[in-house]
């Protein structure tokens, strides 16, 4: 697994403000790149998922509160 | 801005104005139903008649005989009546309650109570695949199944005839829960036991539905007395329970006029959000679906900034976030299909809902949502 190119703490945020943090900063990793997010609200486990799919981005890992993003666009 | 006579209630789902057949009967029947109907003079038998006459109507609307009928204090407790007491009758077949992961919460807990829940999973639509709802209840020490005609939240109607002939191949009871479809589309008939509530079909709240047929033994785990065969234990609210059947009877003969109104509008609401709005997921299934009811759920929206900014604009409407609800979890239907939960709006239609109201909605959402996202940055 290649590293993460940037790792946002959303631990102790309520959604939607752990998928806001994403999209606003997914842009400064470059394309093919990974975001690791760590966010503990139970709806994190199914809207970051939900991101990436209407955004158009890979979801490559999700455990626990741990998820990892990979930029396709 | 918005003043009072420009509100549009867009909740009927959660519950519905009541009907004016049902005003009327309720006035009356407050003069000529207080007695108990058990008693054996006038005032009593009077009472009684009432009782019987509005079990024949809702019989007649479930496609039961009117000794399957018992009238509850509500829908959730019709719920909990049904699914505890026909899991304890099956004791010795089992504990396990099969059930699909999007039915009710009243269904949910008590599942929970009955036994071993066994969920089934839905797509992301919302609705069981048949054949592994049948596999679940296939399994050895299968008590009961419960499964939804269709969904409260995003309106997608459940497979019940084929989960129904599964169930009776492997003797084993199906509860429908069909409070989000009585009075808004016809019910499936193949069910062991049928629950409803009446304030859905714009009868009086405080009367539920459970309709159990003949051949499904119950055990009620409370206390037991006679009334209701003790599923709903003490004096019946006769004059509610006679308006919800005059709600219903009205509404059965509105029932088609209001279905291809109700269908139309809001396919029309959801392609103009679809066109119109980006970020935004439209959930449940467009076609195989409740006439009256449309979930979405906007992209960085909080959904209680949502509502409340609804509100505020003059529009009722309801929401699965986990911001609006008490345990700060998000619906578990939504949850269970995977779709997103923030920024979730339900929209539903009554028999007094207008096209210009819906029209307005329409209007108004995507300014509203795009206010919200620009406090965000976004």
């Amino acid at each position: 697994m290649t590293a993460a190119a940037l790792e946002l703490d959303c631990r102790g945020q309520l959604c939607p403000l752990p998928v806001i943090t994403l999209a606003r900063r997914i842009g400064e990793v470059a394309v093919g790149e990974r975001i690791v997010v760590l966010a503990d609200d139970p709806a994190a486990a199914t809207d970051i998922p939900a991101w990436c799919r209407m955004r158009g981005q890979e979801l490559t890992e999700a455990a626990g509160e741990r998820f990892v993003v990979r930029r396709l666009t | 801005m918005a003043g009072v006579s420009t509100r549009a209630y867009l909740d009927a789902a959660s519950s519905e104005p009541l009907h004016p057949a049902a005003r009327e009967t309720l006035l009356a029947a407050l003069d000529s139903g207080w007695a108990d109907p058990a008693r054996l003079h006038h005032e009593g038998r009077t009472a009684r008649l009432l009782w019987d006459n509005a079990r024949e109507v809702v019989a007649d609307a479930l496609g039961a005989r009117p000794d399957e009928v018992r009238f509850t204090p509500s829908g959730t407790t019709a719920l909990h009546a049904g699914v505890t007491a026909i899991a304890a009758a099956r004791r010795r077949t089992g504990s396990r309650v099969v059930h699909s992961a999007v039915e009710h919460s009243a269904v949910l807990h008590a599942a929970a109570v009955a036994g071993e829940p066994d969920e089934v999973a839905v797509d992301r639509l919302g609705r069981v695949d048949p054949g592994a709802f049948a596999a679940a209840v296939a399994r050895p020490g299968t008590a009961l199944a419960a499964l939804q005609s269709a969904n409260h939240e995003v309106g997608t109607r459940q497979p019940v005839a084929p989960v129904a002939q599964a169930c009776a191949e492997h003797g084993v009871p199906l509860l429908v829960d069909a409070a989000a479809s009585v009075g808004h589309e016809q019910v499936p008939q193949a069910w062991s036991a049928l629950a409803a509530s009446a304030h859905k079909w714009g009868g009086p709240a405080g009367v539920g539905v459970l309709a159990v047929r003949k051949n499904v033994r119950l055990l009620p785990v409370w206390p037991v007395e006679e009334r209701e065969d003790g599923l709903a234990p003490g004096h019946p609210d006769i004059p509610a329970v006679l308006a919800a059947a005059a709600a219903l009877q009205a509404r059965r003969a509105e029932a088609a006029d209001l279905d291809a109104r109700h269908r139309g509008w809001i396919d029309g609401l959801r392609k103009r959000i679809a066109a119109e709005m980006p970020d935004v997921e439209l959930t449940g299934d467009p076609d195989d679906r409740l006439p009256h009811i449309l979930t979405f759920s906007c992209l960085y929206v909080d959904g209680e900034a949502l509502v409340t900014a609804l509100d505020a604009e003059g529009f009722a409407v309801s929401s699965g976030s986990a911001c609006t609800a008490s345990t700060l979890r998000p619906s578990h239907v939504l949850a269970a299909m995977g779709v997103l939960t923030h920024g979730n709006v339900r929209v539903s239609l009554g028999r007094d809902t207008a096209y210009d109201e819906v029209d307005r909605f329409a209007t108004v959402l995507p300014g509203v949502v795009a206010r919200i996202r620009a406090g965000v940055g976004l």
